[in-house]
This record gives structure tokens, sequence and C-alpha cells, in this order.
């Protein structure tokens, strides 16, 4: 179990580890105390997991380029 | 003289004949290839090629029997689709014209195309072999794409089915954030616009996102449609990209170099868009099922520990029974204590008499006998063994009182020697008789005090004669 904050976590992150969390859970070898931390822990693993995959929204946008070819802003481009 | 110069026979070397200037002769030639040929296409094996510190290039175009000398001027150069390399099969464009200066002719060049698919190949497979001796296509340059990537930079034309079919399958798997940087992908533009794209994207300005991923995307298309993306520059900042990159160039068959510079290649814009991100439903359901496992897990290993402890809790014994068994140990232990403390005294007692049977003043005094009897026994050995050693003793003795006295000074007084004491210590010396008050000489029978006399002869001696009675 690694300190990092779960909300700082990518979703990769919180994924992997949430795994090591249920897969530890699974080997029931863990003492009373230290499983219900680590069902914590998990939970918040989900719930950040959760809404990684929720907040998947579509933004495209195209750049827009001066004479010598670099961006100098964007717009966002419509149905496609 | 005017009319002698109009007879014909006046000048048998045809003196008739117009008379050039080197310059006139040099633009009427020039005037005459340029208008005669003007814009031509030549095709041949480029030759020797030199780029002047100008940004001109110099280089000759030939077969197997001549040679045409071709110029491309510096800012032709820079839209050169291709640049002229030695042995590459090519199809020149331009105009013929000559250098008066040096009498030559040559070719300006405003178009070099490679000449052929099996010369491009060639050409190809060339340099390949040179930016893989580079290290430039190396396994491990190869960055791992990120698992979910935030922002998804593509760089590709922005009209087109490839952006379609990549923006719809990422919406199908994932939706993300997509930056599209607008490039050509095929002509001229295409090689430094991708390449600036690739640059630009590891380069974004401050506040503007910056992609964790790129996909460099064109649909299929011939090896010359797909020529731009084999351009050195194009496989140079592809593989400089800090940025995990995907190559989604032509078809499945078609391969180019920015393919083995690419952290990962896809045969098509719709494979790039399922490398780039994970499916979304699928990641939902795994995780449900890992919470649902997790909950389970913990519930289970609750029932457990609840079961485990009434199992124990059943086979714990009564308190009572735990303790009757010592109780009666502890009731029959002390019902015997009074006796047992009673027959210990009792064989103490029995014991103590049985001594004191056996301690009578007969057993000492005969102890006594016996110790007597060993000492009387000692004593009688002891007496002679001692007289015998007394005797030897004094015999002894007498010898060395002998020794003694005739060694001594008192028997030499009897022959007739004398010893002086002064103030009762042996004097020796006559200067030390000088400064003792009481002297005695020590003869063989006795003491004689003496009293010292002063000469007097020597006194008189020392009187000074009387100097006057000689006068």
């Amino acid at each position: 179990m690694t300190d990092k904050p779960v909300a700082e976590m990518t979703f990769e992150q919180a994924m992997a580890e949430f795994e090591a969390v249920v897969q530890q859970l699974d080997r029931g070898d863990v003492a009373l105390d230290a499983s219900i931390a680590l069902y914590k822990r998990g939970a918040a693993l989900k719930a950040h997991c959760e809404a990684k995959l929720r907040a998947a929204e579509e933004q495209v946008e195209q750049l827009v380029l001066n004479a010598d070819g670099q961006p100098t802003g964007s717009r966002p481009v419509g149905d496609m | 003289m005017d009319l002698l110069d109009d007879d014909p026979t006046g000048d048998p070397n045809g003196s008739n004949a117009p008379e050039f200037t080197v310059s006139e002769l040099s633009g009427a030639v020039k005037r005459t290839l340029e208008g005669e040929f003007g814009r031509i296409r030549v095709r041949g094996e480029v030759g020797r090629v030199v780029r002047a510190r100008s940004g001109h290039i110099y280089y000759d175009v030939k077969d197997d029997r001549n040679t045409l000398a071709c110029t491309t001027w510096k800012g032709q150069a820079a839209r050169l689709s291709v640049q002229p390399e030695e042995g590459m099969e090519v199809i020149v464009t331009g105009r013929l014209t000559a250098y008066g200066a040096q009498s030559k002719y040559n070719m300006n060049v405003e178009e070099l195309e490679v000449a052929g698919a099996g010369a491009l190949m060639a050409m190809l497979e060339k340099r390949k072999q040179q930016l893989t001796a580079e290290g430039l296509f190396a396994p491990e340059r190869k960055k791992p794409l990120p698992y979910l990537p935030e922002v998804i930079g593509v760089v590709t034309s922005p009209s087109g089915a490839v952006i379609r079919d990549i923006l719809h399958r990422l919406r199908d798997r994932f939706p993300r954030r997509v930056i599209i940087w607008p490039v050509a992908v095929q002509g001229k533009p295409c090689a430094p616009e991708v390449a600036n794209a690739i640059r630009g994207f590891n380069a974004m300005p401050e506040g503007a996102p910056t992609p964790d991923l790129i996909i460099v995307a064109r649909g299929g298309g011939s090896i010359e449609d797909l020529w731009g993306f084999n351009e050195e520059i194009v496989v140079r900042a592809a593989a400089e990209s800090r940025i995990p990159l995907i190559s989604a160039v032509g078809h499945e068959t078609d391969t180019t170099l920015i393919d083995y510079a690419a952290d990962q290649r896809a045969p098509t814009p719709t494979a790039a868009a399922e490398m780039a991100v994970p499916v979304r439903l699928d990641l939902m359901g795994w995780v449900d099922q890992q919470g649902a496992r997790m909950t389970q897990t913990l519930r289970m290993g609750l029932r457990q520990r609840t079961q485990r402890a009434t199992d124990l809790a059943r086979a714990l014994p009564r308190p009572d029974t735990l303790l009757s068994q010592p109780r009666q140990r502890l009731d029959l232990s002390s019902e015997r204590l009074p006796n047992a403390l009673r027959a210990r005294t009792n064989a103490g007692r029995m014991a103590l008499s049985r001594l004191e049977g056996r301690m009578t003043p007969n057993t000492l005094r005969a102890a006594l006998r016996t110790q007597d009897q060993r000492l009387q026994t000692a004593t009688a050995r002891l007496a002679p063994r001692a007289q015998s050693q007394v005797a030897a003793l004094r015999a002894k003795l007498d010898s060395l009182e002998r020794m003694r006295l005739s060694l001594g000074y008192e028997e030499t007084l009897k022959r007739g020697y004398a010893v002086v004491w002064g103030d009762d210590a042996v004097v020796t010396s006559h200067k030390a008789l000088k400064s003792v008050e009481t002297v005695e000489i020590e003869f063989a029978d006795g003491r004689k005090p003496v009293t010292p006399t002063t000469p007097k002869k020597p006194k008189q001696k020392i009187a000074p004669p009387d100097q006057g009675s000689l006068f």
C-alpha cells in the first residue's frame, strides 16, 4: 500500500493499487484491523477509479496555426 | 572601299558572314537553348553532388554516355520534395540554359522526383540502414504508452476519413480530449509540417494542454503519396519525441520509416485509437467486479472470524470443571499435612535416641589411649637421634673456636706485639695519636695507661741564632 493520496493518482495507479488491495483481502491472512483499513482504502480507490471513468468526456479541438506553422490558438471541432 | 567590300569573291573565307562578339554569341546560344527546349523533364542518374556554402546545389545527371550539369538555387532547393543524392535514379524538371562565362550549358532544376518505384525502394532501404546504424530505431528508445492518456494529440489532415475514424473509435472506447494539429499528409509540405507538428506538441506554449500521447496518422496511398513519412526530418522528430508516439500511416502493408521510429506502429488509424485508450465500459465492469469481490471477501472474513470465535467458545471448559480437580488435590493434601508433620517428628526423635545410645565416655577413653601410645613411641624414637646430632654440633663448634683463637690478635700479643688504644679506639697512626686525650697500651696480660711526653730536644734546635753577636 503506497502513501500517495488517492486523489493524486492516475487512473492506472489507482487501478493497480485497487487490484492489489483486493488480492490482499482475498488471501485472507490479513489481521482484522488491517483488513478493515484495507477495505476503506480499497473503497476510496474504487471511488477514484469510478470518478475517472465517469469524467470521460469527449472534447475535440483543432489548433489554429500561423504562417510559421506555430499554434496561435485552437477552435473546437464540431461533429465528425 | 565600300564597293570592294561587297565583292563576293574578295574574301575566300566567306567574309560576308556576320561577325559576332563572344557575348553576342553566348546570348544567342542561351536564347536558342531556352527557346528551343523550354521547360523539360530529363531522366538520369544523379552523379556528383556539391552543396555550395551559398545554399545552391550543383550536381550532374547522367546516363551511360553523357552528362548534364544541373543547378538548383538556394530558394528552389528548399522546395524540392526529394533532395538529390548520388546514385539516385531521378527525373528532373526545369529549364535548359547556358552559362556564357564558361561556354557551358546546364539545366536549372526546379523539381526532382525519384524515377520509378524500384528506385524509390532502393533509396528508402539505404536511408533506413543509415538511420538504423544511427540507433534511431533501437528498441531501447521505445517508450511505453500511457495506460489512459488524458490528452491525445493527433497529427493528420483535419479533413478526411482518418481523423473521423480515430475520433469515432476513441468515442466508442473512452472519450478523451483530442487536439488536432492540422498538416498536409502528402506532397512537398507534408514532411516539414508533420515534423513541425511532432516537435510542436513536445513544446506546447505555457498554459496550453500538452498531450500525453501523439498519433501520427494518414490513410492509404501510393508509395509516392506516403513519401513524406519517409523523410529524415519526420523520422528524427518522431524518434526525438518525449511524448510516446503511435504511427498509423497507410494500410497495414505500407511501411514508412516513421513506423520504425514510433513507439508503436498501428496498422490503421482505427487501430491507433484502440492502442491509445482502454475500453471504458470494460474498466467500469472491472471496477464494479473488484469492488464486489472486496466487499465479499471482507464479509466472508468477518463471518469466518465470528464462526471461529463461536467454535472456540464452545470448546472452552466450564470454570467449575477447571477448578474441581485442583481443589480436590488441595483437600487431600491439607488432610495429610498434620499426620505428615507428626510422622516426620517421630522419625527424627527416633534417630536422635539411637545416636544418644552410642555416645559414652568409654568411646572417648579408648581413643585417648590409642593416641597416648602413639606419642610415647614417637618420643622413644626421638631421644637418641637428638643426642648424636648435639655431639656432632659441639665438635664443630670447638674446632671453630680454636680457629678463632689462633687467628685473633690476643694470641699475637703473647708473642710481644701490643695494641695502642686512644680514647678506647685502636690507634694505628702517629697522626691519630696527637688528637687523643688518653692513651693505653694493651699487652697480653692487660692494658696499661700511659702519659704521652713531648721530647724537648727538637724545641731547642728551633730557636733562631743571635745575629747581633756576629758583629
